[in-house]
């Protein structure tokens, strides 16, 4: 039998008077704090996260040995313009055993974000947490939002520490002084990756609000990946060579045009958009994502470009990926905002 | 009526077509214990959402703590602790844990948390089983929990839906107990769900009873008896020795006692409904007139014959209007979905 303290009761009331002062701090940030950290703690235990890490960590050290052993001869190519970025050629050198990391990041970002977030909303609600959470004094924005943002922390924080960590190896084994151009180009790289897992993450959570069993979401996610880097480029293909005329009868200029055309389509794929963007920022004489005209390449000095100029030349795919991010962050707002909430 | 702290006024709901609550008006006053009546599917758990503004109504409104649930639900939550139906739990935390991130969401201060936490966990009877993991933990116990989750934020009202579901009648006892305490002392309003009449008896002030998205009648249970069996609040049955001879005849005597309202004998039991209590007077009168009674049995119309009396009007009416598969339908529909 449980007895109700006088103690207690006596407590209670005394700090009612004392809640009312806290409540009355504007402490909105305050809850969605704990949620995060919340859900950063439910991240980090859990076997789901522990799995991906091994698999990233491998995929990073793979990728840096089958490098570290061509750097030599990536380094002493003379016809490659890039080839004193030595720690550029950490991450992009490879003998074609393997892909290069950031091949590699365009398939496995995607596995991650999805993997973080398709269950965000919907497991909640299976298990009857939802319903309770969200009948304590919170924003139900801020759910989503601290969903979307701890998965976000987390793979900032590991690709952060993935590249830092390749940089100080670098340093060790070869000695060679990091220039700043360098350093700034794999932190927009790492700011890069981290947006396209936010990408899918935020289609994760946005299927797991739309779905009612994780099963469902998680499945329709690995769907979309599966369409956007496999099918995609096919389909693409067939209706570019049974629509579009023969190349041989064409023009220069109209070659050029189509081949926008194409590329331009390709691009709908986020896949597209991070493999573009990331080659230009580690290969820095990338100077254009099209073909580029003869009168457009009379003149130019096969050297690399500088950060800014970079940077210039992926804003649109940077762009296009947070609009992407957006779009369905938004989408999964809006079904969540006024969606009845019952187990 | 004058403190109400929940008002529903002309509450409605639609799903689709169904009308899954119909124009609800309802008045909770402060420190009371009200309890919501209704077979499953009448449309409680709805209500109870509405009042959160975890659903939105299709018409009227719902003001709890002087806040529109809808357009403000923060502060509605801020005053309100709700456990719902099926309560859940993060199976990968133990109970501490789970009890704590709910209180540090309510911004109860950090260094108060651990001691605020163990103090509430005993009290609900859980201080031994603080530090295991809620997976492990049985039906009884997570509703137990979840009584702790709403008593931790100190709220001034509470609203329970089915508090007693899966847990055992001693448990059951205490559990009512406690919230009967709890709202004595502090002046807890207390709304609870029930469709477990004996339990909705021991503890609530005043009750709703709700079927169909309606609410038919409502007021503490003494009241309901006498709206409901004013002609026959009291049901005697008398059973003598030999078969009564004449019965037409003796029931038109029978009548003719100020009180009776209605005789029914058969072979040899006979059964009195009156409005007062006049059972010496009846057995009495069976005495002087030479039988011998073996038994007499007084029964008392209790919340169950409230309840069932008011649902049965309630089936037969939709009979007559030709729409009784509706309220069928709907219960089936209800569970289906739950």
């Amino acid at each position: 039998m449980v007895y109700f303290k006088d103690l207690f009761s006596g407590r209670l009331r005394i700090k009612k008077a004392g809640d009312q002062s806290i409540s009355d701090i504007p402490s909105r940030q305050r809850p969605f704090g704990v949620m995060v950290r919340k859900e950063v703690a439910d991240h980090i235990r859990s076997w789901r996260f522990i799995v991906l890490l091994i698999l990233i960590v491998l995929t990073f050290v793979g990728a840096m040995y089958v490098s570290i052993s061509n750097l030599k001869a990536a380094v002493s190519n003379e016809n490659d313009p890039d080839r004193l970025f030595l720690y550029l050629k950490l991450l992009t050198a490879t003998d074609g055993s393997l892909p290069p990391f950031h091949i590699f990041m365009s398939f496995l970002g995607a596995l991650l974000g999805i993997s973080l977030g398709f269950d965000a909303i919907n497991a909640e609600r299976n298990n009857g947490t939802l319903i309770r959470l969200l009948a304590q004094p919170v924003y139900r924005d801020n759910l989503l939002l601290a969903k979307f943002l701890s998965a976000l922390v987390i793979v900032a924080v590991l690709f952060l520490s993935l590249s830092l960590l390749m940089i100080g190896g670098g340093l060790i084994i070869t000695g060679v002084r990091i220039e700043g151009a360098e350093f700034f180009r794999i932190l927009a790289f790492v700011i890069l990756t981290v947006l396209y897992v936010g990408f899918w993450l935020s289609l994760a959570i946005l299927l797991s609000v739309k779905f009612r069993q994780a099963t469902t979401s998680a499945l329709t996610a690995i769907g979309i990946w599966l369409f956007f880097t496999i099918f995609y480029r096919i389909i693409v293909n067939m209706i570019v060579r049974s629509v579009f005329p023969d190349p041989n009868f064409m023009t220069q200029e109209d070659i050029v045009f189509y081949n926008n055309v194409i590329l331009d389509l390709l691009r709908l794929a986020p896949s597209q958009l991070y493999t573009d963007a990331t080659t230009t920022l580690l290969m820095p004489s990338v100077r254009s994502l099209g073909p580029l005209t003869m009168e457009q390449m009379a003149g130019a000095i096969p050297s690399p470009l500088s950060v800014r100029e970079s940077i210039l030349i992926v804003w649109p795919q940077v762009s296009g990926l947070l609009a992407a991010t957006a779009v369905c962050f938004a989408l999964a707002y809006f079904w969540f905002m006024r969606r009845e909430i019952r187990t | 009526m004058e403190n109400a702290i929940i008002e529903l006024e002309g509450l409605t709901k639609f799903y689709g077509s169904l009308k899954a609550v119909d124009n609800l008006h309802l008045r909770i006053n402060a420190g009371e214990v009200f309890g919501l009546l209704g077979p499953n599917g009448a449309g409680k758990t709805t209500t109870i959402l509405m009042m959160l503004g975890l659903t939105e109504p299709s018409g009227g409104t719902a003001r709890v703590c002087g806040f529109n649930a809808t357009s403000d639900p923060i502060s509605v939550k801020r005053k309100v602790g709700y456990m719902p139906d099926s309560v859940g739990f993060y199976d990968g935390m133990t109970a501490f844990e789970n009890l704590s991130y709910i209180a540090r969401l309510n911004g109860i201060p950090a260094h108060d948390v651990q001691h605020r936490v163990q103090e509430t966990m005993e009290l609900v009877g859980l201080g031994a089983a603080m530090h295991k993991k809620t997976g492990a933990y049985s039906r009884g116990m997570k509703q137990r929990l979840g009584l702790a989750d709403v008593l931790i934020r100190q709220p001034e009202v509470i609203i329970l839906d089915e508090p007693t579901l899966g847990i055992d009648p001693t448990g059951v006892k205490e559990f009512l107990h406690l919230i009967r305490q709890l709202s004595r002392q502090q002046g807890i309003t207390v709304l609870l769900s029930s469709h477990h009449l004996h339990q909705v008896q021991q503890v609530c002030d005043r009750v709703g009873i709700f079927v169909g998205g309606k609410l038919l009648a409502e007021g503490d249970i003494h009241q309901l008896s006498q709206n409901l069996f004013s002609e026959e609040s009291y049901l005697v049955t008398i059973t003598v020795k030999d078969t009564l001879p004449d019965t037409t005849a003796r029931e038109a005597t029978l009548l003719q006692m100020e009180a009776v309202r209605k005789v029914t004998a058969s072979g040899n039991t006979i059964e009195i409904s009156c409005a007062e209590n006049i059972t010496p007077r009846l057995v009495r009168y069976f005495v002087e007139k030479g039988f011998d009674i073996m038994g007499v049995y007084q029964k008392e119309y209790g919340l169950e014959e409230i309840y069932q009396r008011y649902f049965d009007n309630n089936l037969t009416e939709n009979v007559s209007h030709g729409k009784s598969s509706g309220l069928f339908q709907r219960s089936f529909f209800r569970k289906t979905a739950h």
